[in-house]
C-alpha cells in the first residue's frame, strides 16, 4: 500500500474512533458538560490531561527547537513539566475540594466579588484563544503535508471533528476522546524515536541512547554533537548561550504559567475525590514525561542525522526527503561558493524572515529563492525547525506506515488541545458570565444550551483564526504563559494559602500583572521588534520570561492590600478552612 | 486543634518537596549546571542531564512522594471519609 493511502487509512480510523466516542459519551446535564460528572478515573484523567496539555507545538516543534538550540532548549523541557509539581502540591487538591465547575468561579467565590470573576474570565478567554489559533493552524499544516489537501479545507475538517465531540459531549466527550488521542500520539511519537535511536546508537531506549555511543565508534553521541557543531561554527550543542537570569526567568514563567492554565486546571475537577486529584497530577506528568524525555533525544538524533546526511553532499545527490520538503517550501538551498554541494553553518543563509521562492529552477535543479543571499556567512541552507519531527521518519528511511502514524499523532495532539481549550472558553461564558453574572435565573437546560452555543461560536472563531492566522501565533504563545503566570496563578495560590487576601488586592493584582506582562511583550514583539534583544531588555529578561515580573508585582499587591482594605468576610474564612481539608 | 496540626504538617511536607523541586530544576539545571558539567556519567555532562532529562524524572518522583505522604497524613488525622 502506498504511504499516501496508509495515511488516509490511519487518519480515517482515528477520526472514526473519536466520533464514535463522542456519540457514546453525550453530555446529559451541566455537570457532565463541565466536569464529566466528576466520575473520571485518575489514570484516565492523567492521560486526558497529557493529551490536553501536549499540543501540536509540543508534538511537532519541541524536538526541532532543541535540535537547533541545543542546551538553550532546556527551558522548555523543564518549564513545561515542572509546573505539574506546583499543580499537585499547591492547587489541584484544593480546587477539587472546592468542587465547582470553573476557575473564574473559584476566584469569584473566594474573593466574594463579581468583578474579580469577570477579570478572571477575561484573562481566561485571552489565554485560551491565543492558544487555540495555533492548534487549528497545526491541523491545517498536517493535512496539507500528509494528505495533500488544501490547508483551509484541513482546518474545516478539523473544526467539524472538534465540533462533534466538544459541543455534543462537553467535558465527558472530550475526556474520553483525549484518552484515545493520548494513546495515538504517544505511540506515534515513540515508534520513530525508538527506530532512530537504534539506528544512531544501537540502544532501543531513546532516553538512554541520548547518553550512549554512536554506532560503529566509541564516541558518545553528545560529544560527537559538540564536535560537529563546533566544526560548523556553532556554539557547542551542550553549552548555554543565554544569560543565567534569563534562563531562570523563562523557565519560571513557563512553570508558573503551566500551573495557571485554566484548561489544565479544570481537568482535575473531573475526578471523584481529592485523593484522586493528587494522584491524577502524578499520572499526568508520567504520561507527559514519556514524550518530554524522548524529545531531547529525538532532537539530538535529528541534528546528527541532518548534518551527516547533508553536509558537503552534492545537491543532485541530496536525499529524497530534502527535495520533498523543498517543494513544500520549508527547506531551501542556494549555492554560495559554486561547488554544487550543501554547506550548513552558523548564521542565516538568506536576508529577511520569510523565505520566498521564485518560479525558476537553478543550475543544479534547486528551487531559486528570491530573498537576497546573506553573504556575511557561509551558510547555504534554510531549514524550518518545525519539520524535524515530521521529517524524521524520512530522514532515517523508516517504512511508510511510520510516516502515516506520525500524521495521525500530530492531528491527535492538535485536536485534543483545541477541544480542551474550547471547553473552558464555553463554560466560562455560559457558567461564569451568563448563569453567575447576567442571567442568574436561567434553568439548567438553558445553561447547557448556552454552553453548546458558546462552544459552537468558539469553534467558528478558532477556525477563522486557523484559516487567517494572525502573523504572530508563535509570539503570542509567550503571551499566554506570561499572562497565566501573572494573573491566574497568583490569584489561586493566595486564595488557598493566604486567608487575609482580599478582593481589592486580587483585582488590582490581576490587572497589574496583566498590564505589566502585556505591555512588555507587546512593546518588544510588536511595537519595537528591532529593540528586542538583551541590551534593551529590563535586567536582560526576555519577553518570554517577563511573566515572572508580572507575577511578583501581583503577589506584592495582594499582600500590601491586606494592610489597607477590610478583611474578607467570615464565610470566606470558613470556605478556606473547608477546602484545606481533603 | 487537630485541624491546624493537619494543616501545619501539610505545609511542612509541601515546603520540603518544593525545596527539592527548586534544587533539581533551578539549582542543578540552571544555577549550578555549568559547575556540574565537570562531572560526567555515560555520555552526559551532569548539569546538561539535569537540564534536559534528570529534572523531569525528579518532578515525577516528587509528586508521587507527595501523594504517598499526604495519604499517610490523611489516615493519621482520619480524613479519608470521602
Amino acid at each position: 500500500m502506498s504511504t499516501q493511502l496508509l495515511t488516509y487509512l490511519f487518519v480515517g480510523i482515528t477520526f472514526a474512533l473519536y466520533i464514535g466516542i463522542a456519540f457514546w459519551s453525550k453530555a446529559k446535564d451541566t455537570g457532565d458538560f463541565y466536569v464529566a460528572g466528576k466520575g473520571v478515573h485518575p489514570v484516565a484523567n492523567g492521560m486526558a490531561t497529557a493529551a490536553d496539555w501536549m499540543s501540536a507545538a509540543s508534538f511537532i516543534s519541541i524536538a526541532g527547537i532543541i535540535a537547533f538550540s541545543g542546551r538553550d532548549g532546556s527551558v522548555y523541557l523543564m518549564g513545561w513539566t515542572g509546573g505539574y509539581v506546583l499543580l499537585a502540591l499547591l492547587l489541584a487538591p484544593y480546587l477539587r475540594k472546592f468542587g465547582k465547575y470553573t476557575v473564574p468561579e473559584f476566584i469569584g467565590t473566594r474573593y466574594y466579588s463579581d468583578v474579580a470573576r469577570i477579570v478572571a474570565v477575561l484573562c481566561l478567554i485571552f489565554i485560551s484563544f491565543t492558544y487555540i489559533a495555533g492548534q487549528m493552524r497545526g491541523v491545517g499544516i498536517v493535512f496539507s503535508r500528509f494528505l495533500e489537501v488544501d490547508i483551509n479545507l484541513g482546518v474545516i475538517i478539523g473544526m467539524v471533528i472538534v465540533f462533534f465531540y466538544a459541543v455534543m459531549g462537553g467535558m465527558k466527550g472530550i475526556t474520553y476522546t483525549q484518552v484515545a488521542q493520548y494513546c495515538v500520539l504517544i505511540f506515534a511519537y515513540l515508534v520513530p524515536a525508538i527506530f532512530i535511536s537504534i539506528l544512531v546508537t544501537g540502544n532501543p531506549v531513546p532516553q538512554l541512547g541520548f547518553g550512549d555511543t554512536v554506532v560503529g565508534g566509541s564516541e558518545y553521541l553528545l560529544d560527537k554533537l559538540d564536535r560537529i557543531t563546533t566544526e560548523l561554527g556553532f556554539v557547542p550543542y551542550t553549552e548555554n548561550t543565554k544569560s543565567t537570569l534569563d534562563v531562570f526567568c523563562i523557565t519560571a514563567a513557563l512553570m508558573f504559567g503551566t500551573a495557571g492554565l485554566p484548561h489544565v486546571i479544570v481537568r482535575f475537577f473531573t475526578v471523584p475525590k481529592v485523593r484522586d486529584a493528587r494522584k491524577s497530577v502524578g499520572y499526568a506528568l508520567v504520561f507527559i514525561a514519556l514524550l518530554f524525555t524522548t524529545a531531547p533525544a529525538v532532537g539530538a538524533f535529528a541534528r546528527v542525522n541532518l548534518t551527516d546526511s547533508l553536509q558537503d553532499t552534492k545537491y543532485v545527490e541530496a536525499p529524497e526527503w530534502f527535495k520533498n520538503w523543498e517543494q513544500i517550501g520549508l527547506v531551501a538551498w542556494q549555492d554560495k561558493n559554486n561547488d554544487g554541494a550543501i554547506q550548513y553553518s552558523v548564521g542565516n543563509a538568506f536576508e529577511g524572515v520569510k523565505i520566498n521562492f521564485s518560479d525558476e529552477i537553478g543550475v543544479h535543479g534547486e528551487r531559486v529563492v528570491s530573498n537576497e543571499q546573506n553573504l556575511s556567512n557561509k551558510n547555504e541552507l534554510y531549514i524550518d525547525r518545525d519539520i524535524m519531527v515530521l521529517a524524521n521518519p524520512e530522514i532515517a528511511s523508516l517504512p511508510g506506515w511510520v510516516f502515516a502514524l506520525v500524521a495521525a499523532g500530530a492531528l491527535a495532539a492538535a485536536l485534543s488541545t483545541a477541544a480542551g481549550l474550547l471547553l473552558v472558553i464555553s463554560s466560562s461564558i455560559s457558567h461564569d458570565l451568563m448563569k453567575k453574572t447576567f442571567r442568574p435565573n436561567i434553568s439548567e437546560k438553558q445553561e447547557l444550551l448556552y454552553a453548546r452555543m458558546a462552544a459552537t461560536a468558539a469553534v467558528i472563531i478558532a477556525g477563522y483564526f486557523g484559516i487567517n492566522p494572525p502573523g504572530f501565533v508563535a509570539q503570542v504563545v509567550a503571551l499566554a504563559f506570561g499572562l497565566a503566570a501573572s494573573t491566574i496563578f497568583p490569584a489561586l495560590l493566595m486564595g488557598i494559602f493566604y486567608k487575609a487576601a482580599n478582593k481589592e488586592g486580587v483585582i488590582a493584582g490581576m490587572l497589574a500583572g496583566l498590564t505589566i506582562t502585556l505591555s512588555y511583550i507587546v512593546y518588544f514583539k510588536f511595537y519595537a521588534p528591532d529593540l528586542n534583544n538583551a541590551s534593551h531588555w529590563f535586567l536582560g529578561i526576555s519577553p518570554e520570561g517577563f511573566g515572572v515580573i508580572g507575577m511578583l508585582a501581583n503577589l506584592l499587591i495582594i499582600i500590601t492590600a491586606t494592610k489597607y482594605f477590610p478583611k474578607p468576610p467570615s464565610e470566606v474564612y470558613k470556605m478556606i478552612d473547608e477546602i484545606r481539608q481533603p | 486543634m487537630t485541624e491546624s496540626n493537619y494543616w501545619r504538617e501539610n505545609l511542612r511536607i509541601i515546603s520540603l518537596l518544593l525545596a527539592t523541586w527548586f534544587i533539581v530544576s533551578f539549582g542543578f539545571g540552571i544555577l549550578l549546571s555549568d559547575f556540574l558539567d565537570q562531572f560526567k556519567f555515560g555520555g552526559f555532562k551532569l548539569g546538561f542531564w539535569f537540564a534536559q532529562q534528570g529534572s523531569i524524572f525528579f518532578f515525577v518522583i516528587l509528586i508521587f512522594v507527595y501523594v504517598h505522604l499526604l495519604n499517610k497524613l490523611d489516615d493519621k488525622y482520619k480524613k479519608n471519609k470521602q
